[in-house]
C-alpha cells in the first residue's frame, strides 16, 4: 500500500514517457509530424556511424577529464573539511553547497561574465598589465605592447572549466561522507609506526576513501556525459557534445526517431557505468576480508 | 489548461529570454501536447463570448514595449506572451498538438512547413480589415499563396554585422567569414544549418534554393577549413557577441544589428555583394487555438498603422506595413541597415522548404563540420 504512490509516480512520469521515447527509437518519420513505429533498427545503425561514435567518445573524454579534475580538486578539500574544527566544518560545507543551490543557468551566465574578453579575468589582467606598463615606463624601458585579452570563452577548455565548477559538489560530498567515517586512530597508527605523510595519504586515506571516490566519480561522470547547457553556452565551434546532437535531432533536424536512438545509447552507456560501479563495490569486501 | 498556463509561460519566457532552449523544455512542451490538452471545444464555443485572454508565442525582443498593454486597453483582452528562441523550437512544441497558443510567429519556411503539416488555421480576412495597410509587395507570397494562413509581421535579411574600428573597410563579401583567415578568431556564425549551407552556396555563385548535391561536399570542405578561424556558432545572439567585443564579424539579421547600433556607433551592418537570404516572419493562428476570436482581433490590432509603428520603433526590423512605415521617423525609413538599398535587395532571395530530407542533409553536413 505504501509503495502505491511512488510506484504510480514512477510509472506515469518516468517509465511511460521513457517507453514512448524508446518506441520512437524504432520508428521512422512519416511526413512532418507523424512517426510510424516500424520496428526498424536503422536509427541505431546510424547512431553507430563513426561520426556519432566519435562524438560519443569525445563526450566521454570530456566527462572523464571533468571527473578527474573534480577528484584532484575535491579530494584535498574533502580532507580539509573532515579535519577542520566543527564550527569551521559547517562553513566549509556551506561553501560547497551554496553554489549548488543556485540555478545552473545563472551560474553558467556568471561564468560567461567572468571569462569573456571584457570579463572579470581579462579586466584584472589588463589592470595588472597597465600597471606593469607604467612601471616599465617609469624605469625607462618604455611602455609595454598593447594588452591583448585572452580568449577564455567559447572553446573546449571553457567547457571543462564550466563542468568542473558545476560538478564539484557531486564529488566533494560523497568524498566527505566517506572520509568522515574514517577511523582516525588508523592514521595515528600509521604515523606512529614510521610511515611519512605521503605514505599515509597514499596507502591509508585513499584506500579507505575508495567507496567515496567511486560514488563521487560516478555522480560526476554521468551528468557530465550528458551535459547540454555547458557546451552549448561556453563551447566553441567544435565543442558539441552528444546531448547537443540529440537536441538538434529533436529540434532543428525534426528527426525524433534518430534523436531517441541517440538518447537511448547514452542511457545504455550510463547503465553500463552504474553496473561497473556495482560490480566494483561488490568485489571489494572479498579482497579485504 | 488555461489556469496552469500562466506560471508555466513565465518560467519559459525567463529561460528563453536568457537565450536558452534546453531540451527539457522541448520535452515538457511535447509531453503536454501528447495529452489532448488543446481543447477544440473551447474554440467552437468562443464565437459568442470568449474569455478575455490570448496566448501569444513570440520571439524575444520582438514586440513593442507597450503593445500588449495597449491592446488590453483597447480590447480588454489580456495577452500572455511566451518566448521561443528559434523556429525549430516553435515547431517542436506544436508538432504533437497545440499546447494552447493562439498566435504564433513562424518564418516563411516554417509557415510552408506548418501548412503542409496541417498545423495552421485559415485566417478569416473579413476580421482583419487592417490587411489593407500592408505593402502590396507582401500581400501575396509564394510560401503562402493568397495569404490564407499567415499575415505579414516583419521581414529581415541576413548579413554581416561588424565593428568598424576592427575591420579594414567594409567586409562586403561572404569571403570574410566563410573562406578567409583574415579575421581569424574574430568571427561568429549563426548556428542554423540551413542558413549556413545556403549562404555558402550563394557565396559559391548558386541560388539559395535547389542547391545541387555535388556542391555540398565543397561547402563542407570550405566550412571545415574555416572552422579554426570561427570563434563560436551563436544562437541568434550575434549582436551581443559583437557588442561585448567577443567577436568583430557576426552573421546576423539586420534588425538585431540595428538594435545594438543604437548603443554603439562603432557597429555597422552590410549585405555582402554576392547576395543574401531574406526571411519573413508572419502572424499565424495554430490549429486548436483556444481563443481564435481574440487571435483575429490581436492580429488586426498589430497590423494597425499606429500600433505597427510603435512595434517597429522598438524592434527596428523592416516592416511590411506601408501605413505604419509612413508614421515612422525619417531616421528609420532611410536607414540603410533596416531597409537595405534596392540594389542590395535585388541580390537577395527567400529560402524555401524543400522537404524533410533536404533539411536532414543540411543538418548532417553541419554536424560533420562541427565534429571534424
Amino acid at each position: 500500500m505504501t509503495l502505491g504512490a511512488p510506484l504510480f509516480w514512477l510509472a506515469v512520469f518516468f517509465l511511460a514517457p521513457l517507453a514512448i521515447v524508446w518506441a520512437y527509437s524504432f520508428g521512422e518519420n512519416d511526413g512532418l509530424v507523424r512517426i510510424s513505429l516500424t520496428g526498424t533498427f536503422q536509427n541505431y545503425v546510424r547512431a553507430l556511424e563513426p561520426l556519432y561514435l566519435q562524438i560519443f567518445a569525445k563526450s566521454a573524454f570530456i566527462a572523464a577529464l571533468t571527473t578527474l579534475l573534480c577528484l584532484v580538486l575535491g579530494f584535498p578539500f574533502a580532507v580539509a573539511v573532515t579535519f577542520a574544527p566543527r564550527r569551521l566544518k559547517v562553513w566549509l560545507l556551506l561553501l560547497v553547497m551554496l553554489p549548488f543551490w543556485t540555478n545552473l543557468l545563472i551560474r553558467t551566465y556568471a561564468l560567461i561574465a567572468v571569462l569573456r574578453e571584457e570579463g572579470v579575468v581579462n579586466a584584472g589582467l589588463e589592470f595588472l598589465w597597465s600597471a606593469g606598463s607604467a612601471l616599465s615606463q617609469g624605469l625607462g624601458f618604455g611602455p609595454l605592447d598593447e594588452f591583448k585579452p585572452l580568449s577564455l570563452l567559447y572553446n573546449n577548455t571553457a567547457v571543462v572549466i564550466g563542468l568542473v565548477y558545476i560538478h564539484l559538489p557531486f564529488m566533494v560530498l560523497p568524498l566527505y561522507a566517506a572520509l568522515d567515517r574514517l577511523d582516525r586512530s588508523l592514521l595515528e597508527a600509521s604515523l606512529d609506526l614510521g610511515a611519512g605523510h605521503a605514505r599515509t595519504w597514499l596507502f591509508i586515506i585513499v584506500p579507505l576513501a575508495a567507496p567515496g571516490i567511486l560514488s563521487g566519480s560516478l555522480l560526476t561522470f554521468i551528468p557530465a556525459l550528458g551535459a547540454y547547457l555547458t557546451p552549448d553556452l561556453l563551447g566553441g565551434p567544435d565543442s558539441q557534445m552528444i546531448a547537443n546532437i540529440i537536441e538538434r535531432q529533436f529540434k532543428r533536424a525534426n528527426n525524433w526517431p534518430f534523436g531517441a536512438a541517440l538518447s537511448f545509447i547514452l542511457m545504455y552507456a550510463t547503465f553500463i557505468a552504474i553496473a561497473l560501479q556495482a560490480l566494483a563495490s561488490g568485489r571489494r569486501p572479498k579482497e579485504t576480508p | 489548461m488555461s489556469s496552469g498556463f500562466g506560471p508555466k509561460g513565465t518560467r519559459r519566457s525567463l529561460l528563453a529570454g536568457l537565450g536558452v532552449s534546453a531540451i527539457g523544455l522541448t520535452f515538457s512542451g511535447s509531453l503536454a501536447g501528447c495529452s489532448p490538452s488543446a481543447d477544440p471545444a473551447d474554440g467552437a464555443a468562443a464565437a459568442g463570448g470568449e474569455e478575455a485572454k490570448l496566448n501569444f508565442y513570440n520571439w524575444d525582443t520582438y514586440i513593442g514595449e507597450t503593445t500588449l498593454a495597449d491592446f488590453k486597453a483597447a480590447s480588454g483582452v489580456e495577452v500572455n506572451m511566451s518566448l521561443f528562441a528559434n523556429n525549430d523550437e516553435l515547431f517542436a512544441k506544436l508538432r504533437a498538438g497545440n499546447p494552447g497558443y493562439d498566435v504564433i510567429v513562424p518564418s516563411n519556411e516554417f509557415v510552408a512547413r506548418m501548412i503542409e503539416a496541417g498545423m495552421l488555421q485559415a485566417i478569416d480576412r473579413t476580421k482583419i480589415p487592417n490587411f489593407s495597410n500592408i505593402d502590396p509587395a507582401f500581400q501575396d507570397v509564394d510560401f503562402d499563396p493568397g495569404r490564407v494562413y499567415s499575415m505579414p509581421y516583419t521581414w529581415l535579411a541576413l548579413g554581416i554585422g561588424y565593428r568598424k574600428s576592427k575591420v579594414k573597410g567594409v567586409p562586403d563579401s561572404w569571403k570574410h567569414i566563410f573562406d578567409s583567415a583574415e579575421y581569424s578568431g574574430r568571427i561568429a556564425l549563426l548556428g542554423e544549418s540551413a542558413d549556413l549551407v545556403r549562404l555558402c552556396a550563394r557565396y559559391l555563385g548558386n541560388s539559395v534554393r535547389n542547391i545541387p548535391a555535388e556542391l555540398l561536399p565543397r561547402i563542407e570542405q570550405m566550412l571545415i577549413a574555416q572552422k579554426p578561424h570561427v570563434k563560436a556558432f551563436h544562437d541568434d545572439n550575434g549582436q551581443e557577441l559583437l557588442l561585448n567585443g567577443e567577436a568583430d564579424l557576426v552573421l546576423e539579421y539586420n534588425g538585431d544589428i540595428a538594435q545594438v547600433m543604437r548603443d554603439d556607433p562603432d557597429l555597422d551592418f552590410v549585405i555582402p555583394k554576392e547576395g543574401s537570404l531574406l526571411n519573413a516572419d508572419c502572424l499565424c493562428i495554430p490549429v486548436g487555438a483556444p481563443h481564435p476570436e481574440n487571435a483575429h482581433k490581436f492580429i488586426n490590432y498589430v497590423l494597425d498603422a499606429k500600433a505597427g509603428a510603435a512595434i517597429s520603433s522598438t524592434i527596428l526590423y523592416p516592416t511590411p506595413n506601408a501605413a505604419a512605415k509612413a508614421l515612422m521617423p525619417e531616421e528609420y525609413r532611410s536607414s540603410p541597415v533596416v531597409f537595405p538599398s534596392p540594389e542590395a535587395l535585388a541580390t537577395c532571395e527567400y529560402g524555401a522548404f524543400e522537404g524533410a530530407e533536404v533539411s536532414q542533409t543540411f543538418e548532417d553536413l553541419i554536424t560533420r563540420v562541427r565534429a571534424s
